[in-house]
């Protein structure tokens, strides 16, 4: 059995508190400066026409960046909060007793909140199969996890309200239920790489006692790793997504995008395949192109292709996965998608 | 001697910490053996889910993050007094 101890680090919890609330304040006073800044600019110091689409695309973007880049980090700050309660090793300790069934729907809900990368996808697959939780249930968080991005949550947030950001969860998580469903029904352990099953053990790690200044640190952390790395995509993504709006014309993507079309599910969920990583900027693409009468269910498959069949990460999962489970797992999942997008489509 | 193994396949955040812990083991002037740990069945015998893992003579400190040089500095000056008393 081994403990973790952390160390001491001589901080008080007080003066962790103090700099958060500063934090806390600032963030408020930037987040209510920022549109009457960007007016100012684009009209007054730029002396654009505000009825103009130049004008209109340039206070876009100058209020949308620094708004979503705000939210982003104040967001991420949150939800890495929540996600110290949630380790790995607690979500498998949960997952443990559970059946197929109220498993997947357990495990596709754990999959939003656990923190998950997918360089330790194969790590937790084992180490989730190998503690006997079923594999359908294990595919469950794996399709959940990486699919509903916490990124993606905001920024469909930010720009595009709850309703579209809570379609995006309820998407991911249908996919993931169902899809671990069917793997799972399909009966395919035989095709997990064998070395699998014959991990050995030799310590358990348990839960970490954290303080509330460790949770603060860490979501402090993982809020410069993550924006860091996403705030460029953020930054095009809103830019091109700020020239549709000043100048595609309404309902012009309605007849190649819009539900009428029944092969634009399918063709949007392939095109997603290859594009890879571009989670950050393709919301606010994908977010515009809905504004202006792409269909909510076509966009939202697209996005969650392009999020959560990645080809990168099937070259990771090659490792643990043989050939057919492999193919087995990304043809379910492109089903289970394309199947959300028309659900969607057609109650929308 | 002390062995200190980092577990991971070879992510960014492995490297990272694989950085971290010979620039802490430099800064001490001890002599330390890292290792690096990336192969899965390896990594899966300290039941690590998530990398990178930090091991200090076959005890895991840290897993699923990038520990701060200052933590790891504590927890190898730990394992020295724990090794000779």
């Amino acid at each position: 059995m081994t403990t973790l101890t952390s160390p001491s680090v001589p901080q008080s919890e007080k003066k962790t508190f103090v700099l958060l609330s500063f934090a806390v304040v600032l963030w408020l006073i930037a987040y209510n400066f920022i549109q009457p800044l960007a007016n100012w600019i684009s009209f007054d110091l730029l002396r654009l026409e505000s009825e103009s689409r130049l004008g209109e695309s340039v206070a876009f973007f100058l209020y949308d960046v620094p708004k979503i880049l705000l939210l982003l980090s104040g967001m991420v700050f949150l939800i890495s909060i929540v996600r110290t309660f949630f380790s790995p090793e607690r979500t498998r300790a949960l997952l443990g007793g559970k059946r197929e069934g109220l498993g997947n729907v357990f495990a596709a809900m754990l999959g939003i909140v656990t923190p998950f990368c997918s360089c330790s996808a194969v790590p937790l697959f084992i180490g989730f199969v190998e503690a006997g939780i079923p594999l359908g249930v294990t595919f469950s968080f794996l399709i959940a996890a990486p699919t509903i991005n916490e990124v993606a949550i905001i920024l469909l947030l930010g720009l595009f309200g709850w309703k579209v950001a809570g379609l995006y969860v309820a998407s991911g998580l249908v996919v993931a239920i169902v899809a671990g469903f069917i793997i799972g029904r399909l009966k395919m352990e035989r095709y997990v790489a064998d070395f699998v099953w014959k991990v050995h053990r030799k310590t358990k790690v348990t839960d970490e006692k954290l303080t509330w200044s460790d949770r603060i640190e860490r979501a402090w952390q993982s809020v410069k790793e993550i924006v860091g790395r996403v705030w460029l995509y953020v930054v095009v993504g809103i830019a091109v997504g700020a020239g549709i709006h000043g100048y595609v014309p309404e309902d012009a993507l309605v007849s190649i995008l819009g539900a009428q079309a029944w092969w634009s599910v399918p063709l949007a969920v392939l095109i997603g395949i290859p594009l890879y990583s571009n989670a950050a900027g393709i919301v606010p693409i994908v977010g515009t192109l809905i504004e202006k009468g792409a269909s909510v269910g076509t966009a939202l498959a697209f996005m969650m292709s392009v999020i959560g069949l990645s080809l990168p990460e099937a070259v990771i999962l090659k490792r643990v996965l043989k050939m057919p489970l492999l193919v087995t797992f990304f043809v379910v999942i492109a089903i289970a998608i394309i199947f959300t997008g028309y659900l969607f489509n057609l109650v929308l | 001697m002390l062995i200190i193994k980092v577990l991971g396949s070879g992510c960014a955040n492995c490297k990272k910490l694989e950085a971290i812990a010979h620039q802490v083991v430099e800064q001490m002037g001890i002599e330390v053996e890292v290792i690096k740990v990336t192969e899965y069945p390896d990594i899966m015998a300290y039941d690590v889910m998530s990398t990178p893992g930090l091991v200090i003579n076959e005890k895991v400190v840290s897993y699923g993050r990038i520990p701060a040089p200052a933590e790891v500095t504590a927890w190898i000056t730990n394992a020295l007094e724990t090794e000779n008393p």
